[in-house]
């Protein structure tokens, strides 16, 4: 991110654009129906918040380098060029307001995938400087200390004993040649550390060797949210080598939506080869386990729940079912909200937008959106699986007097768990 | 140029360049969307992109629930002179006799009186489109010229049209020739405006539709 410029930032947006972002500017009409698929919109009702109207400037940069009828308005004065202060005026729109959540390129009647575009153009917006602040600091911190959060390793050792002491099962590390490597974002390290107990828990339960790597431990991706494939590529090559040297069958992806899409879509197009080794979110995980009969469950909640899907889970990452799957399991009152499923309504924080500042008003104000889709049902708990999901949750209930607590779906599984005393002796 | 060396002209020379250009700014407009080329993707694939890409050209037609339930009027108003354009362009039986010309075989057209109907609720849903466009806060925000341009065009063939059938307003070969220049207009700018869209769809839907069937999601 050093040494940002316009020129640079520029290029970066020339660089992006590829046939499909061609053919999607080609194919807008103007209908505005993706306005409607924004909560930045549908809650604030302000056209700016328009999903194209935020691609804008790579629209521009498309029309004037890679059209026939740019270059002639341009060579007749009949356009004006894009300037660094709309870049600067768009931060608002391509940051601030869009958390790449994807409903909109699930809408348009035309076919343009937005949501893809908006990524790309976060790559001008980082080499032209106008990245926010905060999304800046927590890049930085990724890349320096290896989280977003400033955690270091001693901090989740310091968890690992915890866990160890009051469950009694082994947390493995740095394990070679074991089936999966279980990575982690800072917030569940910090915020919630029943996740990593409750795989502690359900390995052991499934029979399954797992282990954490001591120096790749951090899922998420910074790189992924601020638009800099530089700073992606670093992060996921931390997460790749330590992979392969622990040789591990299955690299898993945290609760959390990103970092999925981070290291499962964009991991090996980012170090520009497949993988040797499988890619799964921990929900694809549980539902292999429950499917091959190695989960077992006992004892239903009662409470009335529903399921918040993390974005870039369903719209970016197919996995649907296994959550409803591994819910109904667990739950005798398992309710759907309107448009749950690939539809449902962004949190309101993904995609970076949690660590902007400047945003945070902004997104408390489109929590709106949750709050009409939950009351609506009336429900006694929500249950998510991803951890930044989760804090957004907590604190728009927090700012909205709402009394909902927020489950992972993954400490729920385990906490269901059919005890089995014979394997209470871990140390083996 | 008196009104029958007029109608000759669109009839001829005319027709022929804006055809020309409709084609040759097709083709331009092909590759400048197909030479940027499109990056290999090496992660492991959930689902078949192919099958995601002809899933989402089909099922991209028809409203998703939630923007069903927002977008009412818009949908309907899109839909209506979509269908319209189309069965007028196709079903017209001085139209067919055209396509007969240049295609060598033709079809059954509707009876005019129903085309009429369908020209008049087409020219409806365009005004509908219109006053929404000016009307509605985000229609209004995210216009340009062009879309008002492409309006225009859209609605001149469809209003001449129905004024040559009527015989209203001007002589009919003055009328028939206008109609025919309207077209001329549409096809002269349709690579070059957002009419484009009508064949760059297809392609855009495609390319949607193959990375959400990669990962698995039917979009």
């Amino acid at each position: 991110m050093s040494n940002a410029s316009f020129s640079r930032g520029y290029q970066a947006l020339k660089a992006q654009i590829d046939a499909p972002i061609a053919a999607y500017f080609s194919s807008c009409v103007h209908c505005g129906l993706c306005a409607e698929a924004c909560l930045f919109f549908t809650e604030t009702r302000d056209p700016k918040y328009t999903p194209i109207h935020k691609l804008e400037p790579l629209r521009k940069v498309w029309e004037q380098e890679y059209t026939l009828v740019g270059k002639l308005k341009a060579w007749f004065g009949l356009s004006t060029p894009l300037h660094d202060q709309d870049l600067a005026d768009w931060q608002e729109f391509i940051y601030n307001s869009c958390t790449l959540c994807g409903r909109c390129s699930l809408v348009c009647p035309v076919g343009n995938d937005l949501s893809y575009m908006i990524r790309k153009e976060r790559e001008g917006m980082v080499a032209a400087g106008h990245a926010p602040d905060g999304q800046i600091s927590a890049a930085k911190r990724a890349i320096t200390i290896g989280s977003p959060m400033g955690v270091k390793f001693p901090a989740l050792q310091a968890q690992i004993k915890h866990i160890e002491k009051d469950t009694g099962l082994l947390v493995p590390v740095d394990q070679v040649g074991v089936e999966y490597m279980v990575t982690l974002s800072s917030m569940e390290i910090m915020n919630y550390p029943e996740y990593l107990e409750a795989l502690a828990r359900i390995f052991k339960h499934a029979g399954k060797t797992w282990t954490l790597c001591s120096e790749a431990f951090e899922a998420t991706n910074t790189g992924i949210q601020i638009g800099s494939s530089d700073i992606a590529r670093e992060l996921v090559s931390r997460l790749v080598n330590a992979a392969e040297r622990l040789q591990v069958k299955t690299l898993v992806s945290p609760e959390c939506g990103h970092a999925y899409t981070a290291i499962r879509w964009e991991g090996a197009n980012l170090m520009g080869k497949a993988f040797t080794f499988k890619v799964q979110h921990i929900l694809e995980v549980l539902e292999e386990l429950r499917q091959q009969g190695k989960l077992k469950t006992e004892g239903l909640e009662t409470a009335r729940m529903t399921f918040h899907d993390p974005c870039q889970l369903v719209r970016r990452g197919g996995v649907i079912d296994e959550p409803r799957n591994l819910l109904k399991t667990v739950a005798q009152n398992f309710v759907e909200m309107e448009d749950a499923g690939k539809m449902n309504w962004c949190c309101g924080a993904g995609g970076g937008v949690g660590a902007i500042e400047q945003a945070h008003e902004l997104k408390t104000r489109v929590f709106q959106r949750k709050i009409s889709q939950l009351d609506a049902i009336k429900v006694e708990t929500l249950v998510t699986a991803c951890a930044n999901c989760r804090i957004t949750l907590e604190e728009g209930f927090e700012a909205y007097n709402r009394e909902m607590p927020v489950l992972g779906l993954t400490e729920l599984i385990a906490q269901h768990l059919v005890e089995e005393p014979a394997t209470e002796n871990a140390h083996e | 140029m008196n009104e029958v060396a007029f109608l000759a002209w669109v009839r001829g020379i005319g027709f022929q360049i804006a055809l020309g250009i409709f084609i040759v700014g097709i083709v331009v407009r092909w590759l400048e969307i197909f030479l940027l080329g499109k990056k290999h993707d090496y992660s492991a694939p959930k689902g078949s992109a192919v099958q995601g890409a002809i899933r989402t050209i089909f099922s991209r037609s028809i409203p998703e629930k939630s923007t069903w339930q927002r977008s009412r009027v818009q949908i309907v108003t899109g839909y209506v002179f979509h269908i319209g354009l189309l069965l007028i362009i196709l079903f017209l039986t001085p139209h067919i006799t055209i396509f007969r010309e240049f295609l060598g075989f033709g079809w059954s057209g509707l009876p005019s009186s129903a085309v009429d109907v369908i020209a008049v609720i087409t020219m409806f849903a365009l005004l509908v489109a219109l006053v929404r466009r000016l009307q509605d806060p985000v229609l209004r925000f995210i216009s340009t010229f062009q879309d008002y341009l492409v309006w225009t065009v859209t609605f001149l063939p469809l209003l001449t049209g129905y004024m040559a059938y009527h015989h209203l307003g001007f002589s009919y070969p003055t009328i028939l020739g206008l109609h025919i220049l309207s077209i001329e207009i549409l096809l002269v700018l349709f690579p070059f405006t957002k009419l484009m869209h009508a064949i760059t769809l297809f392609i855009a839907r495609g390319f949607n539709g193959a990375t959400a069937g990669h990962k698995g999601v039917q979009a």
